[in-house]
């Protein structure tokens, strides 16, 4: 199994050197599609059949806008994925794998066979806006500033009791703190345009946070 | 203010089993009562093998084990309650069940004795106005698995007295927990937050989105997570579950504290977690967490 890299902009998922994108080669028979012009590059692509899979890195798009959908059945040899990230700090290990309703079982296996080797570790799920971890942690997160807000708890009171009771290793505040309110803004505000949930709706100080970070360039 | 030599622990299911490990550990005598025989004999031989891994990992000795577990003892018969200085309930997440708890172990214990409820939900003080002794009622919330986790969230009621207050908090420290104040507000801090993001979890696997190994591998491995929401879940029983989410959304009608049908279909299906063996996942043995 080999994979080739095809760049177009800066990568979230690779944003610095790594063992991946080094040990790509030019005719791997799996084509993975990195950075911020991704769906120009994969559009422009052809002969995709002839490849074992393609991965085509996300954003908090879903696939299908890559792909096109066709009333649930699309699914091909092609797969999105995304090294999750939070805010600025350094990629994760977890590579998100998303598969549509007919994807191929063979270029599911062969996908995640190629991360795992890497020494990834890699969690499949549907083709939904916030994959898994985002779906999950960021309404968590809103619920964490508005209580803030509420004043229900001190910033330090809510991390110490999430910590300790949950066994979490860093309470929500300290963890938007350190990864950026703003950047949080950015997500939950795109997986509230997708889903139209509320509760992804941004809490009040990420949004604070944002036109503050905006006006001051 | 009476010191606190002996307490009572009502109810001996997960929590209730796991607290009274603590008490017990800490080296309080300990009443764990129960109307149920079996489930007392479930507990006592949950704690044991706990106790038999905890010495096999050296953390007690078997003479320390052998005080703990004297000093542990299961009983079916109320009354025997008298004798406790402090009562913690962890029953079912029912304020009709425990008011009726409260309102016979009113009656039982003498006026100097705390009540406390391991309640995760309900208010404290709705809780305490049932009881009888509305000044001597303090929350004291133990967080799953009881045995191992430090943290107790800690709330007056609107009637509790202060010293009341203070002497709970007193024998939590003395527990080797930590005591956190918390306000009397529904889910305290921890289900607060916990109940909706366990509940969204469980909506992904009923649509689909993820399959529960892969769920609680992406939050353990990009969040840090000790352990999974599925996984989680069902150490705290999908039984427990259902009411956790009745009494949380019937308290904040929050949509996401609403329980997941998928949760009623499991308690059907006889997949209540790791105490039936199985739930989101499957279990050999019906052992305590830790040791």
């Amino acid at each position: 199994m080999a994979h080739r890299i095809i760049q177009a902009g800066d990568s979230r998922s690779f944003p610095a050197a790594h063992a991946f994108l080094i040990g790509a080669i030019a005719n791997g028979d799996i084509h993975v599609y990195i950075g911020a012009r991704v769906g120009e590059a994969f559009t422009r692509s052809t002969n995709r059949d002839q490849c074992t899979a393609h991965l085509v890195e996300l954003g908090d798009e879903c696939l299908g806008v890559h792909t096109g959908e066709a009333r649930g059945n699309e699914g091909s040899n092609v797969l999105g994925f995304a090294r999750f990230r939070m805010g600025s700090a350094e990629p994760s290990n977890l590579i998100e794998l998303v598969k549509q309703p007919q994807t191929s079982p063979a270029a599911l296996v062969a996908c995640k066979a190629l991360f795992e080797l890497f020494g990834f570790k890699v969690a499949v799920c549907s083709d939904v806006p916030g994959r898994i971890v985002n779906r999950l942690i960021r309404p968590y997160l809103n619920a964490a500033l508005r209580r803030l807000d509420e004043r229900l708890a001190s910033a330090g009171d809510l991390d110490a009791t999430l910590k300790m009771g949950l066994g979490y290793p860093e309470g929500p505040i300290a963890l938007l703190e350190r990864t950026g309110l703003a950047a949080h803004f950015d997500v939950t505000q795109a997986l509230y345009e997708w889903t139209g949930d509320a509760a992804f709706a941004p809490a009040r100080r990420a949004r604070v946070a944002k036109l503050r970070g905006a006006a001051q360039g | 203010m009476s010191e606190i030599k002996t307490v009572g622990i009502a109810g001996a299911g997960t929590m209730g089993a796991g607290i009274a490990i603590v008490t017990a550990r800490a080296g309080f005598r300990t009443l764990l009562y129960d109307t149920n025989a079996r489930q007392l004999e479930r507990a006592r031989d949950q704690q044991a093998g706990f106790f038999t891994s905890s010495v096999k990992r050296n953390k007690l000795t078997q003479a320390e084990v052998d005080r703990i577990m004297a000093d542990l003892v299961p009983t079916t018969r109320l009354e025997d309650l008298v004798a406790c200085d402090l009562v913690i309930e962890a029953v079912f997440e029912d304020l009709g069940v425990k008011h009726q708890l409260f309102a016979a172990l009113n009656r039982v214990c003498p006026a100097h004795t705390i009540f406390a409820s391991n309640t995760s939900t309900i208010s404290i003080t709705e809780i305490a106005g049932g009881t009888g002794r509305d000044d001597r009622f303090v929350g004291m919330h133990f967080c799953l698995p009881a045995q191992l986790m430090k943290l107790v969230e800690m709330s007056p009621g609107m009637n509790t007295k202060p010293d009341v207050f203070d002497a709970a908090w007193q024998f939590c420290a003395a527990l080797g927990q930590k005591p956190v104040r918390t306000q009397d507000s529904p889910g305290f801090v921890l289900n607060y937050f916990l109940i909706p993001f366990n509940n969204d979890a469980i909506r992904m696997v009923e649509a689909g989105i993820a399959e529960p190994a892969d769920i609680d591998l992406a939050i353990k491995t990009a969040m840090g997570y000790a352990m999974g929401p599925m996984e989680l879940l069902d150490l705290i029983g999908m039984d427990t579950q259902v009411l956790l989410c009745a009494a949380m959304h019937g308290l904040t009608h929050e949509p996401r504290a609403t329980c997941p049908a998928l949760v009623k279909r499991m308690i059907a299906a006889g997949r209540l977690g790791r105490k039936s063996g199985r739930g989101f996942f499957q279990y050999e043995r019906d052992a305590m967490f830790g040791a």
